[in-house]
């Protein structure tokens, strides 16, 4: 993975990257104002109204009825953590593994999985019956001395997505200090005021530098397996029923690779829009999206592998109930989305053998909302398809989601976009020391650069 | 005593095996499949005694059904020699129940009678113990559900009314069971003898295919019919260890 950066970036000097970057955040156009309103909007209509829609009338605002118990709130919900996934994890592989094309994108890489897991928790209030209760899957004394149930998988769940949050919050924070710092020696007003909070009195020694250096290899190498813990005790919300067709040992590989895929398709999707609407052109490169491209073709590789061994294993055990769940999954009403699924996530992808799909960037925008419409679909067909064919078939049924549903669904996704707005006006979205290490170091001028800025 | 004792003692009982089993009464139902007629007299008594709301027609067709005892049916063969199977099934108080384990805030448990408990005011509506129950005999409240005029006069005050988010199920009729055992203690008796108790659904079957009761009560009329030769239970191969016992109809 070592290999120098193309040669577009070197042609920037240091201070270029401060004006880029903090030019991004201080000068605000009309456009910018014009999006934040309309995604802003969009979540208040689509995402809390039916919500708050839904709090007031009951549940049964959403589609979900008898075996269908759980509907797509809970897909939705894997989706996001899924989504969260490829941000801070991969961020914190190519940190210990020195790959140098990471620096210029893992800062906003990290900010989706921070937005993905605000998003997914709220779709566990969205998705539970009284949410105003949901402290209560919170181990906390209380004057009840009543704990939650330390045997259940929804618990583990609570308590590792509670963990993955407070990581990558860290994680981000801390990678940011640098760059804080150097925006608070650049601005004034309440700007300074601010960054000289968050930066936490930056100066740039190399003890600080040094310090911090530790202290980030440690938490990468802290949040890799917690990361993949996370999406395995998702995966046993199912894999530890025993549900035809859900109850399966491949289910914690399966969706870390999933989640891993999606992710790493979001990053690409990410990348696309950062680079288009903040002029990262030369930040954001060719480079990248072959790296990424090269990423999302293994990862869909053992992704279709996996898929192979479910259907296999079912077909294996011999079952009536195995039988019937992968008759009416390949089959069944739900069957297009399958196939869809299958196409989006298995065959598309291959594509990507090709450098010259991989090195074009709208092909790869398209291919990486196709992977995550595919990534969506699945989430949906594991629960829909698993509940909709139980044991008594006296139980069986059909699911299909509600208006209030979709519309949340949708919503959702103005949600993280608002918040991503937000986040590229307080945060440098390009880590700018980092950039700065992959650059050839300037001869130094014989007048000194702004004081200041070590960084 | 410290709390490292006390913590040690738990942990042995827990650890004694057949702590599980070691219930005060075993409360167990057999339902004789040769004397069911499948007049679903059970579903209405059982409507009737736990006030489970009539969702009415819309949500039915939604799918979103509340009968805490159905009447399954099953078809065999086509038109002119079709046959018509069909087996009441209602919460099968399992003793290794998979709805206990994943409840995250412990709603549901199983308490010292041997009954599969659900406590409505502890429920936050994740609805996972109705994907673990491979019977799907669990109801959940899609809405705060009301009864026309005059049927909210026939609730029944010894069963609270279940509230909108709430998931629900059979009880065996844990109201009765408490009130005859306050009555057994009163009586200065020490146990509740066998038919001082029944379920709404036992106590209106026309042709007395159930039976309920105490399973440790070896004289019990549940002990006979659980040990009748033609016993099965449903999903055993589960291993559930499910509390009611199916007798098998037995083709002429």
């Amino acid at each position: 993975m070592h290999r120098p950066m193309t040669t577009e970036t070197f042609k920037l000097g240091y201070n270029d990257i401060h004006d880029d970057v903090i030019r991004s955040i201080v000068k605000t156009g009309p456009k910018y104002y014009i999006a934040l309103a309309t995604a802003g909007g969009t979540t208040l209509l689509c995402f809390f109204f039916p919500w708050f829609y839904q709090l007031y009338y009951g549940i049964g605002a959403a589609g979900m009825n008898h075996p269908g118990v759980w509907g797509t709130y809970l897909a939705s919900f894997i989706f996001w953590i899924g989504l969260s996934h490829s941000g801070t994890l991969l961020s914190c592989v190519l940190h210990l593994t020195n790959s140098s094309w990471r620096k210029a994108m893992y800062r906003s890489a990290e900010a989706m999985t921070l937005f993905s897991l605000v998003v997914a928790a709220t779709y566990v209030m969205v998705h539970v019956g009284r949410p105003w209760f949901i402290h209560w899957a919170v181990p906390y004394p209380n004057q009840m001395e009543l704990w939650p149930n330390f045997r259940s998988p929804l618990m583990f769940d609570v308590m590792a997505i509670a963990t993955y949050i407070t990581g990558s919050t860290i994680f981000i924070y801390m990678g940011s200090i640098p760059d804080f710092a150097a925006v608070r020696d650049r601005t004034s007003g309440w700007r300074n005021t601010m960054y000289t909070l968050l930066s936490l009195g930056w100066r740039g020694t190399d003890k600080e530098w040094h310090r911090l250096h530790w202290a980030y290899t440690f938490l990468a190498v802290l949040i890799i397996p917690l990361a993949v813990s996370v999406h395995s005790i998702v995966s046993w919300d199912f894999a530890m029923s025993i549900v035809p067709s859900l109850h399966q040992t491949i289910f914690a590989p399966y969706f870390v690779v999933g989640a891993i895929y999606s992710g790493t398709a979001g990053i690409v999707t990410v990348m696309f829009v950062l680079r288009k609407s903040m002029g990262f052109e030369q930040y954001i490169t060719k480079l990248h999206f072959d790296n990424l491209g090269k990423l999302l073709l293994v990862l869909s590789l053992i992704w279709t592998y996996i898929n192979g061994v479910e259907l296999f294993t079912a077909w294996y055990s011999g079952t009536s109930e195995e039988y019937e769940a992968l008759n009416y999954k390949l089959f069944g009403y739900y069957s297009w989305l399958y196939w869809e699924m299958i196409i989006f996530c298995a065959v598309l992808p291959m594509l990507m053998f090709s450098t010259r799909f991989r090195t074009s960037f709208v092909p790869m925008l398209i291919l990486s909302i196709a992977i995550n419409i595919g990534m969506y679909t699945e989430r949906f067909l594991i629960i829909a398809t698993s509940l909709s064919r139980q044991y008594l078939p006296d139980a069986w049924g059909t699911y299909v989601p509600s208006p209030v549903e979709i519309s949340i669904m949708l919503g959702s996704f103005a949600l993280f976009t608002t918040l991503f707005l937000v986040f590229v006006k307080i945060f440098p979205s390009v880590s700018m020391y980092e950039v700065k290490e992959t650059m050839a170091t300037p001869k130094m001028e014989p007048a000194a650069p702004a004081a200041g800025s070590p960084a | 005593m410290s709390l490292f004792s006390r913590f040690m003692d738990g942990w042995r009982k827990y650890r004694k095996p057949g702590y599980y089993d070691e219930f005060d009464y075993h409360w167990t139902m057999t339902i004789d499949l040769d004397k069911c007629t499948g007049c679903e007299a059970c579903v209405t008594a059982c409507q009737a005694e736990n006030n489970i709301p009539i969702v009415g027609e819309e949500e039915i067709a939604k799918g979103r059904e509340m009968q805490w005892i159905r009447v399954e049916r099953y078809w065999e063969g086509e038109y002119p020699n079709a046959k018509l199977s069909f087996i009441p099934m209602m919460c099968q108080h399992c003793d290794a129940a998979p709805c206990e384990t994943v409840c995250p805030v412990g709603a549901t448990y199983h308490n010292q009678d041997g009954l599969n408990t659900q406590i409505y005011n502890r429920c936050i509506g994740t609805r996972a113990c109705a994907v673990y129950c491979p019977y799907e005999v669990r109801y959940f409240n899609y809405y705060d559900h009301e009864w026309d005029s005059p049927l909210e006069q026939q609730l029944n005050p010894e069963v609270t009314v279940r509230g909108k988010g709430v998931m629900e199920k059979c009880t065996f009729c844990i109201q009765r069971i408490r009130e005859a055992k306050d009555v057994a203690k009163d009586d200065d008796r020490r146990r509740v003898q066998d038919g001082d108790v029944q379920p709404a659904c036992v106590q209106s079957c026309p042709s007395k295919a159930l039976v309920f009761g105490d399973r440790k009560d070896t004289e019990s009329q549940v002990y006979q019919s659980m040990n009748d030769p033609r016993n099965y239970r449903v999903l055993d191969e589960l291993n559930t260890d499910s509390s009611v016992f199916y007798l098998k109809k037995v083709d002429a």
